[in-house]
C-alpha cells in the first residue's frame, strides 16, 4: 500500500468522526497557539527593551574615577590616550554632573547640569533645532555658554527661548548658545530636561578642578569589551587600585537583559511545551480507543492480505494527520493571537520563524511518537483473533 | 483415507501432512487438530463439515494461512506454509487465497468498488487497474451497478455477493468460503450455492468450511470432521448416504 493511500485513509478516518478529531485536535491546537503566542510576545518584549537600551548607546563606555590628592587622571591625558587608541575609540568627552538651581527672571527650577567636551553632540548622536553646540574654544576660555534641552525651554522660557537669552545658574548668568531637538516630548527628567556648559565650567561650579567621570565611544557595540580592558590597564597604571575607578558599559546591561528574557521564554515555552506533551497523550489515548474499536476491521484487512507495516503506517500517518492538523489551526490561532496581544501592550510582536518551525515540527513529531504505540498494537494484532471480535 | 480429483494435475493445491495444532488451556492440552492429512487438487469442490469444537475453524485457518500448525507441514502450491512468519503468510493471503466470510466482513466505511479493491491494494497494483479488475469482479456476480454503494445500503445477499466478488478480483488459486451462507435466508443461500458451484465449474478450487450437512452436499467432496481428525471423506452422495445411515 503506498503512502498516497494511507493519507487517504485517515483523511477518510478524520472525517469520518468529525467531533472526535477535532477534540483530539484541540489539545495540539491550544498547545501550538500557546507556545507560538508565549515565545512570539517575550520575542517582542526582549526586542522592545533591548532597543530601548540601544536608544541609550550601546557603544558608550562610561568611567568614574576618584581622584585622590597623589593620583588623578588628567584630562589631556585621557585625550591623549584616547587618540593614541583610535582603533577602539571613536573619541571621548568629560562629563561632570551635577544638580543647579536654573533661574531666568522669576521663573527657576532644579536640574541637571552637565559639564561636557566639544564632541558630546556628535558621539551621543544629539542634534541641535538651533544655534551651536559647546567647542573647545568656550572649553579653554570658561565661556558662560549653555546649550539647554527643550523642557528647559518651555520650563524656563516658557516655549521662547532665543539665542543669546541669558539665564543663570546658581547665580551665574550663562548665554543661550544653542537649544537640542526635542526627544522625549519636553518631559522632566527625559533627554529633553538638561543643560550642558563647557566642562571646565562645570568643574569650577563644582568648586573642584578635577573631572571624575568620562564618556568614551567605542567605534561600535563590538569594539566595546576591548575598550573596556584598555581603559582597565590605563587606568589601574595611573590609580594603581581597582577601587579608585569603576568602568560600565551598556553592553553589559544588554547581556544581563538578554540572559533574563532568554530565560523568561524558555520557561514560559516551557509551560507551554507540557500542554503539547498533554496533547500528544491525548492522541494516543484516542489512537489506543481506535484501535481497539476498529479491532475487526484490522482483522479484515490482515486476512485480505495487509502487511504488519500497512496496518502501522495506516495508524501513525492518522495520528500524525490530526496532531499536524490540529499544529497547522494552533499556528494559525497563535500567529493571530500573538499579533493582537502585541498590539494591545502596545509591542512589536511577531510569531518567529523559529517557533512555526518548532511548534510543527513538535506537533507531527508527537503525532508520530504517540501514534507508534497504538499502531504498533493494530499491527501486531492476530487476524483470527481480530476477526473474531464484533 | 480416498483421494479424488487426482486425475487432473500430478501436484496437490493442498498438501496437508500430519497437522497437528495443539493450545494449552491452563494445565488441560487441546488437540484442535489431532493428525490431520489431507490433499485438495486444483479444481475440486471440497466442504469440510463439522460440529462447533470439530477442529473444522482451526484447520480452515491453517488452510487459509491465518495462522501455522503447531506441527505438520502444509504445502500450498509448492511452497510450505507452515513455517512462515506473518508478513510472507500476509502474501500468501493476497496472492493465492481468497475469502468469503460468515459475517461478509465488508469495511463499513468505505464503498463497494473500495471494498473490492482491498485485495488488490495490498497487492500493490496501481489505481486505474484496480479499479477495472474490481468492476470486473463486481460485473461477473452482478451488482455491478451498486459499486457506489456502502454496506450497509446493501441486502445480506448483495452483501455475500460483494465478498465473493473481493474473494475473486484478485485471481486467487484457492477460494476459501467459512460459513458463507450462514447469514443468509433459505433462498439467497441456495443462489450463493449455487453461484459457488458455477465458479467451481469454470475452473476454481473452492474449500467450504460449514456446520450444515445440507449444505456441505452442495459441494463434489465431503471431509467431515470430529474432535479434531477425520472421520469422513468422500463425494458428496457417499457422504449422504453415510448420513442417512447415521
Amino acid at each position: 500500500m503506498s503512502i498516497l493511500q494511507a493519507f487517504k485513509l485517515a483523511g477518510k478516518s478524520i472525517v469520518g468522526s468529525k467531533m472526535r478529531s477535532f477534540l483530539t485536535m484541540l489539545g495540539m491546537i491550544i498547545g501550538v497557539a500557546s507556545v507560538i503566542t508565549l515565545i512570539g510576545l517575550m520575542e517582542g518584549v526582549t526586542n522592545y527593551v533591548i532597543s530601548t537600551f540601544s536608544d541609550m548607546g550601546t557603544n558608550m563606555i562610561s568611567v568614574t574615577v576618584t581622584n585622590t590628592d597623589t593620583r588623578k587622571v588628567d584630562v589631556d591625558a585621557v585625550y591623549e590616550f584616547t587618540e593614541e587608541n583610535s582603533d577602539i575609540f571613536l573619541g571621548v568627552t568629560p562629563k561632570v554632573s551635577s544638580r543647579y538651581t536654573v533661574k531666568n527672571g522669576t521663573e527657576s527650577l532644579t536640574t541637571s547640569v552637565t559639564g561636557v567636551g566639544e564632541d558630546y553632540l556628535e558621539l551621543n548622536s544629539l542634534e541641535l533645532s538651533a544655534g551651536r553646540f559647546i567647542q573647545y574654544a568656550d572649553i579653554k576660555n570658561r565661556y558662560n555658554g549653555a546649550v539647554i534641552g527643550s523642557y528647559i525651554v518651555e520650563e524656563l522660557f516658557d516655549g521662547n527661548a532665543a539665542l543669546g537669552d541669558t539665564f543663570k545658574i546658581n547665580g551665574q548668568v550663562y548665554t543661550i548658545i544653542g537649544i537640542q531637538k526635542e526627544e522625549a516630548d519636553s518631559e522632566a527628567n527625559s533627554t529633553d530636561d538638561v543643560v550642558y556648559i563647557p566642562y571646565s565650567n562645570a568643574t569650577r561650579l563644582a568648586g573642584s578642578n578635577d573631572i571624575g567621570s568620562y564618556s568614551f565611544a567605542a567605534i561600535d557595540s563590538e569594539t566595546v569589551e576591548a575598550g573596556e580592558e584598555v581603559l582597565d590597564n590605563y587606568l589601574y597604571g595611573i590609580m594603581k587600585n581597582e577601587d579608585l575607578y569603576t568602568i560600565s558599559s551598556m553592553t553589559q546591561l544588554l547581556e544581563t537583559v538578554n540572559t533574563m528574557t532568554g530565560m523568561l521564554s524558555a520557561i514560559l515555552g516551557g509551560i507551554a511545551g507540557i500542554s503539547l506533551l498533554v496533547a500528544g497523550i491525548g492522541i494516543m489515548n484516542i489512537m489506543l480507543v481506535s484501535v481497539v474499536e476498529r479491532t475487526k476491521e484490522i482483522g479484515i484487512r490482515k486476512s485480505l492480505g495487509a502487511k504488519k507495516r500497512d496496518i502501522m503506517w495506516q495508524f501513525v500517518i492518522e495520528a500524525a494527520a490530526i496532531s499536524t492538523i490540529g499544529g497547522v489551526i494552533g499556528i494559525i490561532i497563535g500567529y493571530i493571537a500573538t499579533r493582537t496581544l502585541g498590539s494591545a501592550f502596545g509591542i512589536e510582536a511577531a510569531p518567529t520563524l523559529n517557533s512555526i518551525l518548532l511548534a510543527f515540527g513538535v506537533s507531527a513529531g508527537i503525532g508520530i511518537g504517540f501514534g507508534y504505540m497504538p499502531a504498533s498494537k493494530a499491527a501486531s494484532l492476530n487476524p483470527i483473533d481480530a476477526l473474531r471480535t464484533e | 483415507m480416498m483421494e479424488l480429483g487426482n486425475e487432473e494435475n500430478n501436484a496437490p493445491l493442498i498438501d496437508l501432512i500430519n497437522i497437528f495444532k495443539i493450545y494449552q488451556m491452563g494445565t488441560t492440552e487441546v488437540r484442535a487438530n489431532d493428525g490431520i492429512s489431507l490433499t485438495i487438487y486444483d479444481g475440486e469442490f471440497v466442504a469440510i463439515v463439522g460440529k462447533s469444537g470439530s477442529g473444522k475453524s482451526t484447520i480452515m485457518n491453517i488452510i487459509g494461512a491465518l495462522d501455522i500448525p503447531t506441527e505438520g507441514k502444509y504445502i500450498l502450491k509448492g511452497q510450505d506454509v507452515s513455517k512462515m512468519k506473518s508478513d510472507q503468510l500476509a502474501t500468501i493471503r493476497n496472492k493465492t487465497i481468497g475469502f468469503i466470510f460468515q459475517q461478509y466482513n465488508l469495511l463499513p466505511r468505505q464503498n463497494l468498488l473500495e471494498n473490492v479493491e482491498l485485495p488488490l491494494l495490498y497487492g500493490g497494483y496501481g489505481a486505474k487497474e484496480r479499479k477495472q479488475l474490481a468492476m470486473e469482479a463486481l460485473a461477473r456476480v452482478g451488482i455491478e451497478d451498486k459499486w457506489k454503494n456502502y454496506p450497509n445500503q446493501l441486502s445480506g445477499g448483495q452483501q455475500q455477493r460483494g465478498s465473493i466478488a473481493r474473494a475473486l478480483v484478485g485471481k486467487p488459486s484457492l477460494i476459501l468460503a467459512d460459513e458463507p451462507t450462514g447469514a443468509l435466508d433459505s433462498k439467497t443461500s441456495r443462489e450463493v450455492l449455487e453461484f459457488l458451484k458455477q465458479l467451481n465449474e469454470e475452473g476454481n478450487t473452492i474449500v467450504l468450511i460449514t456446520h450444515d450437512p445440507t449444505v456441505a452436499a452442495k459441494a463434489n467432496r465431503v471431509v467431515k470432521m470430529h474432535d479434531g481428525k477425520i472421520v469422513f471423506d468422500g463425494t458428496a452422495r457417499e457422504y449422504k448416504e453415510q448420513e442417512a445411515a447415521g
